[in-house]
């Protein structure tokens, strides 16, 4: 029995509040939960918001305005480990399709009065501000996962969350393979693990929402979909999708968007490193 | 046993089963005990799942393959089993994807650890190819050594009934001629069908598939049918195009290692473990404990690895096939030679399948040719 139970926090920045809902979705665990840790910030479950510092803290969403990079700082101080959950904070996000566009001319697409709008240019992973000490991967998260990760950090050891691609899952899962079969267009060969394979179960392809998995030969399979399964444009759109901004699949959908005529370039502040470094 | 009255042609070993039927057979393996699990159209593609129709089988149709390709097409007629192979294969069954293997609670005297009962299944195998027998001999000699016996596997295998069935096609994938292993199944199975119009000539190959053949009153074959059954085989053997060079590649790939081509090819591969998964031969699995969030319990949980995982060879500091390109040649070097010196057999049968379920169709026939090819190519690739 563990006799103080850690704090935990679940903290938002830029998303949509789909991760945090995971851990409410829990439904038949969170009485195990509550019992493991002392949830002392969660705005999603209680209007209860105690201030840190907190033993846990899971990170939601992205980096989007300079009040919320402040907020970060302050966060990470307050926490003593600091996980990150789903694509927004490990990679952008969708919202990190800016990153590769003018931000301004979105700013001016959107709002009527853009100059009432303080935001930054760009939409950056949580770990380019500060250190992480775990991102837990997906779009949403799989809330599997992240009992596995909460259970595992409680217990001092390192969570099985496998970077093998989603075709062992969907393979182990018995799936039919939806490129070879259905010639449709995949990304399950070079996406981290982690949903279970659930599109190429409902006949989809994957679109890498866990984003790229360790050494994923991308531009293998992009030629692949070229021949005769998407043009250009589909298939750079395929790569900048949900976590356009994670390194791997940013540099192949650049490549791709210059083969289909239509070249983007990265955000003059993002250029040339894939990512800043961390600055704990 | 069945009594003497019943098995009145019990010395027959080729008999006809009647496609009318077919369907009693069935009921009689279910009526039995037998989950039979057989050949059904799912997700475009001939899986292997739970039947217990005729109607359940791919009646009338067939597969079209080829590298990385695969695709479900009619046939001219109503044949039950007139396709190849598709992307599952027996092994799901006998090490099944999943396993628990031990629980262990957490109780006021300590750990309580105890093993997870097999599931007691009792299949019956409808439509096993000979290179899907010989996958099994395969795997018996991982999983029932004298040595290290897997209990689940042990179980499932000696308690399941097989029926073969003999390939009458096949498909541009096929190699099982040169690995020996087929289209014509000669062992291993309880009973073996041949498909004909209007029924399946059945070759008895144990006592207790003679008793399936003699409680449905079978009659022994005519001449013509045999003699049918035989050009029907044939003709499975005359469309198998592809080849490997079995014992050259057997021993020339081990003096390959430096090869260029092992670059070349992981240029293309996406490391994704399609192939070994799809392979009715590969074996390797990972083991997990699985914690609750209060520690009170904790699941060992077996799942199917593979060679192509970045954390397959992860050992102290890291992994030592960190490359795709030592990760490919570990599979194949692994299939196609250390196997023999491992366990005796090629740990090829030559179904084709990681050839077809490759997205990007890698044709492991072609690499081991070009990597064995003579005069040798100079060796110019990193160790
Ligand atoms: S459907 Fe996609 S994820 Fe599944 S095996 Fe095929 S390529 Fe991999
Ligand atoms: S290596 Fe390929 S062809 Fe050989 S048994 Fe395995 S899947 Fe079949
Ligand atoms: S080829 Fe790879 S996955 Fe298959 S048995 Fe050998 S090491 Fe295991
Ligand atoms: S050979 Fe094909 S199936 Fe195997 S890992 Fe490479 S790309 Fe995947």
């Amino acid at each position: 029995m563990i006799a103080v139970r850690p704090k935990l926090a679940v903290i938002k920045f830029a998303s949509c509040d789909g991760c945090q809902l995971s851990l409410l979705s829990l439904e038949d665990e969170l009485l195990t939960i509550a019992r493991a840790v002392q949830i002392s910030h969660f705005a999603e479950a209680s209007s209860r918001l105690e201030p840190g510092p907190y033993d846990l803290t899971l990170v939601e969403g992205s980096i989007t305005t300079p009040e919320d990079r402040h907020r970060l700082k302050k966060l990470r101080e307050d926490s003593k480990l600091l996980i990150t959950i789903g694509a927004c904070a490990t990679s952008g996000g969708v919202q990190a399709l800016r990153n590769f566009a003018s931000h301004d001319d979105f700013m001016r697409a959107v709002y009527a009065r853009p100059d009432f709008i303080e935001t930054l240019a760009t939409s950056t992973p949580i770990a380019a501000h500060v250190k992480v000490d775990f991102e837990l991967r997906g779009c949403p998260i799989d809330k599997h996962q992240l009992l596995e990760v909460i259970a595992s950090l409680l217990a001092g050891h390192r969570p099985r969350t496998s970077t093998e691609s989603v075709c062992q899952a969907c393979k182990r899962r018995g799936n039919v393979c939806v490129v070879v079969a259905q010639n449709l267009p995949c990304l399950g060969p070079v996406t981290h693990s982690g949903c279970g394979a659930i599109c190429p179960t409902y006949d989809r392809g994957c679109y890498g929402c866990f984003g790229p998995t360790v050494q994923p030969n991308t531009v293998a399979l992009s030629d692949h979909l070229l021949s005769g399964r998407v043009n250009e444009s589909e298939a750079a759109m395929l790569m900048h999708g949900i976590n356009a901004y994670a390194p791997e699949f940013a540099t192949e959908g650049q490549r791709l968007w210059q083969l289909a005529g239509l070249p983007k370039t990265l955000h003059s502040s993002l250029q040339p490193a894939r990512h800043e470094e961390p600055s704990a | 046993m069945t009594s003497a009255t019943e098995s009145q042609e019990s010395n027959a070993a080729v008999v006809w089963l009647p496609r009318a039927i077919f369907q009693a057979f069935l009921d009689l393996l279910s009526a039995d005990g037998y989950q039979i699990i057989g050949p059904r159209i799912e997700q475009g593609a001939i899986v292997y799942a739970p039947l217990e129709r005729v109607e359940d089988l791919p009646l009338g149709w067939t597969d079209e393959q080829g590298p990385g390709l695969y695709r479900l097409k009619k046939r001219a007629d109503e044949a039950a089993f007139g396709y190849v192979v598709g992307p599952h294969s027996w092994k799901r069954f006998l090490f099944p994807p999943q396993t628990d293997l031990m629980r262990s609670k957490q109780t006021d005297e300590g750990w309580d650890m105890s093993p997870v009962e097999p599931a007691d299944d009792k299949y019956a195998f409808l439509g096993v190819r000979a290179c899907e027998l010989a996958a099994m001999e395969v795997q018996d000699r991982v999983f029932m050594t004298p040595m290290f016996t897997d209990e689940l596997y042990q179980r499932r295998r000696s308690q399941s009934l097989i029926i073969a069935v003999n390939c009458t096609s096949a498909a541009p994938t096929c190699f099982c001629t040169s690995m020996n292993s087929g289209p014509k199944c000669h062992k291993g199975f309880d009973l073996a069908l041949t498909e004909l119009t209007g029924g399946f000539v059945v070759e008895i190959g144990s006592e207790l598939g003679r008793r399936f053949t003699d409680r449905l009153m079978l009659v022994p074959v005519t001449t013509q049918r045999e003699q049918d059954a035989a050009a029907a085989q044939q003709q499975a053997v005359d469309q198998i195009t592809r080849t490997l060079d079995r014992e050259h590649v057997q021993s020339t790939l081990k003096n390959r290692l430096n090869h260029k081509r092992w670059d070349e090819v992981a240029e293309k591969c996406l490391s994704c473990a399609n192939c070994t998964m799809v392979c009715p031969t590969c074996f390797c699995s990972s083991v997990d404990d699985v914690t609750n969030l209060v520690d009170e319990e904790v699941i060992r949980q077996r799942h199917w690895d593979s060679c192509f995982n970045f954390d397959f060879s992860h050992i102290s500091g890291g992994p030592v096939r960190d490359q795709t390109r030592s990760r490919y040649r570990q599979w194949l070097t692994h299939k196609l030679t250390h196997w023999v010196d491992q366990f005796g057999t090629s740990g090829c049968v030559g179904c084709g399948r990681c050839i077809a379920w490759c997205p990007v169709g890698i044709d492991l026939t072609e690499e081991a040719r070009i990597l064995c090819e003579d005069p040798a190519v100079p060796e110019e690739g990193q160790p």
